[in-house]
């Protein structure tokens, strides 16, 4: 009995130690947000569902594989009316991924380029570029987009009176006209010659400063890369012998046809989100710059390194552990910012949505769609970034 | 700004107090209220514009009055909510409003898959092109490769997508969510054409800086019936909206009149006493008072009167009356009898 009555007290202390046992408890506290998440998730799921049954209001992704009936003009993959939902919605992801691309690339090389300027010693540049920087930044981008659009349809002339600036070069309201080569197989395959002869040469570069970091030995390696670059593509230009043809923009009676085109809807947003983007990365990469002790610059400097090399071998390094983290929501500041384009007329995933929920009349999937892209996107790049920060970050030693 | 918008309808949807908004009652909720919640068009000359006094005016906005006017002895008991062409739909169901009157065509998935129920037909349009006198075209069918602008999710869109496809003409489609950008893209002559329905091409003409300097085509590519929309799940609500605007045509074709409205309520003809209900309890089974029809006409006139005032030749949009003629004067408005 009374040994019986010990056991019953053992097991009930070690539950009770077990409820008060911190790790128990964390665990005890996530299960329940989890769970209740979940039900808020699925009660608003309950409810949207009852709701539209009771609205009658179709609901669904069915509609996806129906025939969208409207006209995409601006872009990348062929599509017509006739095509589905999907496709559609497609052709907008890709636009949004192109536009945000770009944008990003040209943010980088500008916002570097500014950034380092606005520390310049001279009080002229560095100043310039601070009006730059503070004016970009400042104002909201959507005024940036009516900005740089009105100017382009206000600016220039109706495509049929369009500006010759150069033979096959125009430029109108409706955008900008080039000429572009007539692509064929046998240009693929230079160009896959120059990637392949660009990789052997960026291994044969590693090479050599292995073998200086070992042997302190320099090798002349240029005219290597010389022959590596121009050798494989002349035996590949006579092997496939491309011909140049050039297409050029020929102006029939409302518009162009043949030749490359930028809309001006597409360059107006190009334009907008380049600036503003530029100018943060501008700020990040100068504090990123300044973040760095003036210590390294004056042991730099005492060991004799040139200007260019201190901060190309030691100063850059040690900033880019500063840069890459804010970089990061930067170019997802950029993707994100570009559904912008809705305003001035560039079809972005997010205008292709707006017109199928329309047309549809499904926003809830619609806008669950393009949720769960720009999550993806944004996931993406962050995953890339901080692979690559990883890299630069400072190994434990 | 559009997206954060739809955005948020998507939330409304998904919250729970728009159960309690969706069960029928609207005209409860409306009286309880004190107005009538009606989405229009932030600026459509004749349909929806705001005049020098900031009052909204126009065909549509004169629905909605009747409607107020049936309900509350009031034409003004109204709030004018604007929205767009992309999120008009959700603000209804939502229960943001409860009367779209927008210029909104009467199509079948519309009214079928959305969960919407359309009143009678205020405007019997088209969609039609417009383009810049100079640039030499006279019809439609001379527009390959022109560059157009539109306003999404209309049915215009598919229309013209639907018409440009059946002609083989091939065209360059510029899509605005924003009807001041929408015109002006046309204006500055990014687009060579604009498209929507003929009253709206008039209504852009109008506010041109230079209206002669453009020409609306002969053609018309489609049928676009534009009249007001309300939930699917009230039929109360339907019948109010559906019989005042009958309302409005039974008036014009009995002559009754802003003006001689108070002189018919001594009129002799049976019809006439029910309508304005001197004798008769019609009113009554629309759970509205007897008068309500005397009211609507007392406050916005008859269809005639409404739309000469807002579209009719003396306006600057300056209409023909067309196909929104009487059934009589060989036109498509006809009113079911009242009784």
């Amino acid at each position: 009995m009374s040994i019986n009555r010990q056991t019953k007290s053992a097991q009930a202390t070690s539950w009770s130690s077990l409820f008060y046992d911190e790790r128990v408890r964390a665990i005890l506290y996530q299960v329940l947000a989890v769970v209740g998440v979940a039900l808020v998730a699925y009660f608003l799921w309950f409810n949207a569902a009852t709701n539209l049954r009771q609205q009658n209001i179709a609901s669904g992704f069915d509609y996806l594989g129906l025939e969208a009936g409207f006209e995409i003009s601006d872009r990348l993959i062929e599509f017509s009316p006739a095509d589905s939902y999907a496709r559609a919605l497609l052709v907008g992801l890709l636009n949004t991924i192109y536009v945000s691309l770009l944008a990003c690339v040209l943010c980088t090389f500008l916002g570097t380029f500014i950034g380092v300027l606005r520390l310049s010693p001279n009080p002229l540049l560095s100043k310039l570029m601070l009006i730059y920087v503070e004016i970009m930044r400042n104002i909201p981008l959507l005024l940036h987009l009516f900005f740089w659009y009105t100017i382009i349809v206000f600016i220039f002339p109706p495509v049929r009176e369009a500006l010759q600036l150069a033979p096959g070069v125009y430029i109108s309201n409706g955008g900008f006209y080039v000429p572009v080569l007539e692509w064929s197989f046998d240009h693929t395959m230079l160009l896959i010659t120059l990637i392949a002869s660009m990789v052997v040469a960026y291994f044969t570069n590693k090479w050599a400063i292995q073998k200086r970091i070992k042997t302190g030995e320099k090798v002349r390696i240029w005219p290597v890369h010389l022959a590596i670059i121009t050798l494989p593509l002349a035996l590949a230009y006579f092997l496939f012998t491309p011909e140049f043809n050039w297409n050029f923009p020929e102006l029939g009676r409302f518009r162009f046809s043949g030749g490359g085109r930028i809309t001006a809807e597409f360059a107006a947003l190009l334009i907008g989100l380049t600036l503003t983007a530029t100018a943060n990365v501008a700020e990040i990469v100068r504090s990123g710059i300044q973040s760095v002790n003036k210590g390294q610059w004056e042991a730099a400097r005492s060991l004799g390194l040139k200007g260019n090399r201190v901060m190309k071998s030691v100063i850059l390094p040690q900033a880019l552990r500063v840069i890459i983290p804010p970089l990061t929501s930067n170019y997802l500041n950029v993707t994100k910012n570009s559904t912008l384009a809705i305003a001035i007329g560039y079809p972005d995933l997010v205008m292709v949505s707006n017109t199928t929920m329309n047309q549809t009349g499904q926003a809830i999937e619609g806008i669950a769609i393009f949720m769960a892209v720009y999550l993806g996107l944004s996931l993406l790049t962050s995953v890339a970034m901080n692979w690559y920060n990883g890299r630069v970050a400072l190994k434990g030693r | 700004m559009t997206l954060k918008k739809s955005v948020l309808l998507a939330a409304a949807m998904l919250s729970v107090s728009s159960v309690a908004a969706h069960a029928a009652g609207t005209l409860e909720a409306t009286k309880e209220r004190g107005h009538v919640l009606c989405g229009v068009s932030p600026s459509s000359a004749g349909f929806a514009y705001a005049d020098d006094q900031g009052k909204v005016q126009g065909l549509d906005a004169d629905i909605c009055r009747a409607v107020s006017a049936a309900v509350f002895a009031d034409g003004d008991k109204v709030e004018f909510i604007p929205t767009n062409t992309n999120t008009r739909f959700q603000a209804l169901q939502s229960g943001e409003i409860d009367i779209l009157s927008r210029q909104t065509t009467h199509t079948f998935s519309r009214d079928n898959s959305l969960g919407l129920n359309f009143g009678p037909i205020v405007f019997y349009d088209g969609q039609g092109v417009m383009v810049p006198k100079d640039l030499g075209v006279e019809s439609a069918y001379d527009l390959d490769g022109a560059a157009v602008c539109i306003l999404p999710g209309t049915t215009t869109q598919q229309n013209l997508s639907d018409f440009f496809r059946t002609n083989n003409i091939s065209f360059e489609s510029v899509v605005f969510e924003n009807t001041d950008e929408w015109r002006n893209a046309f204006f500055s002559g990014r687009c060579d054409v604009l498209t929507s329905d003929r009253s709206d091409l008039a209504s852009t003409k109008a506010v041109a800086n230079d209206p002669s300097a453009y020409v609306v085509l002969p053609e018309t590519i489609s049928k676009e019936p534009l009249g007001p929309v309300v939930r699917h799940d009230d039929d109360q609500w339907l019948d109010i909206l559906t019989w005042s605007v009958y309302a409005l045509i039974f008036a014009e074709e009995n002559g009754i009149t802003q003006a001689n409205v108070d002189e018919m309520l001594n009129s002799e003809n049976p019809e006439i006493q029910r309508f304005l209900g001197t004798t008769g309890e019609l009113g009554k089974q629309l759970g509205l008072n007897d008068d309500w029809a005397y009211q609507i006409i007392k406050s916005v006139g008859n269809y005639g009167e409404i739309f000469n005032r807002h579209l009719g030749p003396d306006t600057p949009l300056g209409l023909s009356r067309a196909q929104n003629k009487l059934h009589t004067d060989g036109g498509l408005l006809y009113s079911p009898p009242f009784r």
